[in-house]
């Protein structure tokens, strides 16, 4: 996958005053996550948004997925206040359960993407050798292949109508390469320090001293990349929506929303404007907050977004 | 130099072998096969597609027909189109130019644009215009490729009616290198958005990290003036890390190349691709696949070099 980085809005790394004080990490993080005042403000619409499609059926009176052919491409009025689409539905309902598919989407495939990323990197990287070098040739094949191809390939198995569930599991699947190897070399600098060592005379377990000395000390860049992976994956399904084979086109996500609309684009650009400002502002939002988590927990790192197109 | 070249080249052959057996297989997973078009035509008995199946030899299992496709291609016959019986060579020689087109002028422009904004952006930074440009950049990189291309149809294609909608020439002048120009210049924006912005500010980034080094300082403390302090001195570290992330990237130019083709109907390999998934037109599938892998690795390997050349540090062998 295509991994540009976007740098922090800030890179200076200032040396923080209270880097050697009592004061507990979990405070210091939020020092430093805090001067962010963009990633605050991200933070903010992440949860308004989250909420919103939470509590969608206690905001809005409509289905999202009921046509209404007495109603159709209506202008934005009070019963409707960003109008309706082609099949009579309600934009406003349509973005807010969209929301529910984009952000679960995203979340879900980050959870997978993640786990595999880590469990692989961290073996990889401890075991060494033979194994090492096996993991990693695999971890380059699955790169050296443009993601969307094989994303496109996968999804047209089941006639480019996934549901959510399997678009969670082929965006995760396909979403892991990249932090496997940051989590090795992670791995690889922590394994040989002595409080691993020290460990390892006590008679630890290997998967002990993996799970409970090494990891906890890799997972700064874990993170980070975590939240930039819930973005990508949810850019990544609404390209896929647009390209007809993402999510069955009758389930409301923003991707569909818009590949549906592209027909009324000259008639109706609402109905292009409003999803796409949405999935615009949530990824923004994302990665600010992203670009915070890394300057407060792993700033030296170039971790970023992973765009598929 | 050219030794690693060869070797990475050669290193590459096993991978891409594996590779095409894993897609292969997959892609016979799809349900329907491609003759499903004809089930439902009353004019195509069931024997009559048996006949079809045979010449085609989708009669054996897709393990024989694999190996049957890897010895032709080994011969250098890419194999026929299950669709338009075509040979395949024919239609990727007609689609890949177009892509390549696509993408290498995605990518002149991303390179020309965004590395010299980010210099801006670095030498004047804390100014508006970083500021502002630091901003945008973020909304760049974070907006759906389809979106931006969707809203640049509306505004200058159909609103002012500065731009061609859609398409590589004209239908009504004569194909010419302006017709090309006046269709690439949507394309090409909505493609290279992304890296602009990205590397733009790996630029600014990387550029003030090294800026602020002892050996910059001492530069200026000869009395150099600051425009050859940046440009001689710390530019060519800085460009460093940039061309890895342009390596990293290139995979993201094959997929905004599906997706930007798809946008504005532009008669490249994406396009190909998503066709001939639809009709499950395996030896099509195949070599876009292959061409892109080869053609991604390749990039890769350019990268690799490019970075030997601007770090003598670095020894191939």
């Amino acid at each position: 996958m295509a991994t540009a980085n976007l740098p922090p809005l800030d890179t200076e790394l200032e040396i923080d005053p209270m880097q050697d004080s009592g004061v507990s990490s979990f405070r210091k993080f939020w020092r430093r996550f805090s001067r962010h005042r963009l990633a605050l403000v991200g933070l903010g619409i992440l949860v308004f948004l989250i909420l919103v499609s939470i509590f969608a059926p206690f905001l809005t009176p409509y289905s999202p997925t009921t046509p209404n052919l007495t109603q159709v491409l209506l202008p934005p009025s009070a019963a409707h206040p960003l109008g309706t689409d082609a099949l009579g539905r309600d934009v406003l309902a349509r973005l807010m359960y969209g929301g529910r598919v984009s952000f679960m989407v995203g979340f879900f495939s980050m959870i997978i993407a993640t786990s595999i990323g880590v469990v692989w990197g961290a073996t990889s990287g401890y075991l060494g050798g033979i194994w090492d070098t096996l993991m990693m040739r695999f971890v380059d094949l699955v790169m050296s292949f443009p993601a969307i191809f094989l994303l496109l390939v996968v999804l047209n198995l089941t006639g480019a109508n996934a549901s959510v569930g399997l678009m969670i599991l082929y965006l995760g699947l396909f979403g892991w390469t990249g932090l496997s190897r940051i989590v090795r070399s992670q791995v690889l600098s922590l394994r040989s320090q002595e409080y691993v060592e020290a460990a390892r005379a006590q008679g630890a377990s290997n998967a002990r001293i993996l799970f409970k000395h090494v990891l906890p000390g890799a997972m700064a860049p874990v993170w980070v990349s975590a939240a930039f992976g819930v973005a990508g994956s949810m850019l990544a399904e609404a390209s896929l929506d647009f390209l007809g084979f993402g999510l069955q086109p009758q389930i409301p996500s923003w991707g569909n929303m818009l590949d549906s609309a592209e027909s009324y684009i000259v008639t109706h650009p609402l109905l292009i404007l409003a999803p796409g400002l949405v999935i615009t502002i949530a990824v923004v939002a994302i990665n600010f907050v992203g670009d915070a988590l890394r300057d407060a927990l792993d700033p030296r790192s170039t971790a970023g977004m992973q765009r598929i197109g | 130099m050219t030794k690693y070249a060869l070797q990475r080249m050669i290193q590459a052959i096993p991978l891409l072998f594996l590779v095409t057996i894993v897609t292969y297989f997959i892609m016979n997973l799809a349900p329907g096969g491609p003759l499903s078009m004809y089930l439902h035509n009353p004019h195509v008995t069931q024997s009559q597609i048996a006949v079809l199946a045979k010449q085609l030899g989708l009669n054996q299992p897709w393990y024989v027909r694999y190996f049957k496709w890897l010895w032709a291609l080994l011969h250098g016959n890419w194999g026929y189109s299950y669709f338009s019986g075509q040979p395949v060579i024919q239609l990727i020689g007609e689609r890949l130019p177009n892509t390549l087109i696509l993408m290498g002028s995605a990518f002149l422009v991303s390179l020309c644009l965004g590395i010299p904004l980010g210099i801006y952006s670095a030498t004047h930074q804390y100014s508006l215009f970083d500021y502002t440009f630091s901003f945008l950049s973020f909304f760049a990189w974070a907006m759906p490729s389809f979106f931006f291309g969707l809203l640049l149809q509306m505004i200058f294609a159909v609103k002012l009616g500065w731009l061609p909608v859609a398409g590589m020439y004209s239908e009504f002048y004569p194909p010419s290198l302006w017709e090309l120009l006046r269709h690439l210049i949507l394309p090409t924006t909505v493609l290279g958005l992304g890296s602009l912005a990205g590397w733009s500010r790996f630029m600014r980034s990387g550029l003030l990290e090294v800026i602020r080094q002892d050996y910059i300082r001492t530069a200026k403390a000869k009395g150099l003036k600051e425009r050859s302090v940046v440009l001689k001195h710390a530019l060519k570290n800085a460009l460093l890390p940039i061309v890895t992330i342009i390596g990293m990237d290139l995979p993201g130019f094959f997929g905004g190349a599906v997706i930007t083709e798809e946008i504005f109907a532009w008669p490249g390999m994406g396009r190909l691709f998503l066709s001939a998934l639809n009709d499950r037109d395996y030896p099509v599938q195949m070599a876009a696949l292959l061409i892109s892998a080869a053609l991604l690795i390749l990039g890769n390997l350019l990268a690799d070099l490019a970075y030997g050349l601007l770090d003598p540090r670095i020894q191939y062998n």
